[in-house]
């Protein structure tokens, strides 16, 4: 059933994703995103010796929560802002679970809008990446 | 490990000043690279049939991918990509590590492959914190604004540089 605004409650979850970043993931994700920092591919760049690995690019966590939200919504809106917050650092071949929750839902300006909260969490539970996104629909 | 960060003034004289404005393209090589990077299977940002049946002009741009700045060698910056001129060169700080901090995108149209857009990036807040891990840190807050060729305003990005 396609999802629609009249049946999304507050509180609702939304379907979550397991991924598994490897180096080659991060690579493809650079190449994609334009973030070439070293830090993110090459183990012997100062910053990743320092931090003992390279780390998931924050983006690529951004981003996969704005795909958790585009995979719920599956085209019948329109997202209309994801933002997060960097808290802790992922490492390659770490399980990365992304999650979210229907926070708020109202009407302004015409438009039904819907909150949701979606984080990152990592093997321990921690939120890495807490956010949030705004939905419309028509 | 930064003892002490000061904020100078030729920073702040930075503030809220635009950089010139640079072109990012979304086309559809572009989108399916950024879809393959953060790993989407849905088809809508990889199939024009599919994207077209979902009722989008052409593969739309997933949520949180920003365009892609045209890139000159150069004029572009060979780490990340954006335009050199965009008046944020991180080394004028002296602080040899960069984290990112958090990022917030706003859309005000629905972005496809095919559409062209003018950016200007600025540079916002300046503020050192303490970090217990890293010690004193200077926190960059930026904004770039987006518009189409009709110079509507379509996209905002903000964010947070951390330099330690």
């Amino acid at each position: 059933m396609a999802l629609t605004w009249d049946n999304i409650k507050e509180g609702d979850a939304l379907p979550e994703m397991k991924k598994t970043p490897g180096v080659t993931q991060l690579v493809k994700y650079a190449a994609g995103g334009g973030d070439f920092n070293p830090m993110h591919h090459d183990y012997n760049f100062f910053q990743s010796k320092a931090i003992g690995s390279i780390i998931v690019h924050g983006r690529f966590k951004w981003s996969s929560l704005g795909e958790l939200v585009s995979n719920w919504l599956g085209h019948q809106g329109r997202i209309k802002k994801v933002s997060c917050q960097y808290r802790g650092m992922d490492f390659p071949d770490q399980e990365i679970t992304v999650k979210g929750i229907v926070e708020r839902k109202w009407q302004e300006g015409g438009e039904k809008l819907v909150e949701v909260a979606v984080w990152t969490e990592n093997a321990e539970g921690k939120q890495t990446t807490p956010g949030k996104a705004v939905v419309a629909f028509i | 490990m930064a003892e002490k960060i000061e904020i100078k003034d030729e920073w702040k004289a930075q503030l809220g000043v635009n950089s010139p404005p640079w072109t990012y393209e979304i086309t559809t090589t572009s989108v399916r690279a950024f879809a393959r990077g953060v790993g989407y299977t849905d088809p809508v940002y990889y199939d024009i049939d599919a994207a077209r049946a979902a009722g989008h002009r052409n593969l739309p741009a997933p949520p949180c991918y920003l365009g892609t700045p045209v890139f000159i060698p150069g004029k572009s910056d060979d780490t990340f990509s954006g335009p050199v001129n965009s008046g944020m060169s991180l080394f004028q700080f002296g602080l040899a590590n960069v984290l990112d901090g958090g990022t917030e995108v706003e859309y005000f149209d629905t972005l496809c492959a095919g559409d062209t857009l003018t950016a200007v990036n600025r540079l916002v807040g300046l503020d050192v914190r303490e970090s217990k891990a890293l010690g004193q840190m200077l926190i960059l807050s930026l904004e770039m604004e987006y518009k189409n060729l009709t110079g509507k305003v379509v996209m905002i990005a903000r964010g947070q540089t951390i330099l330690y």
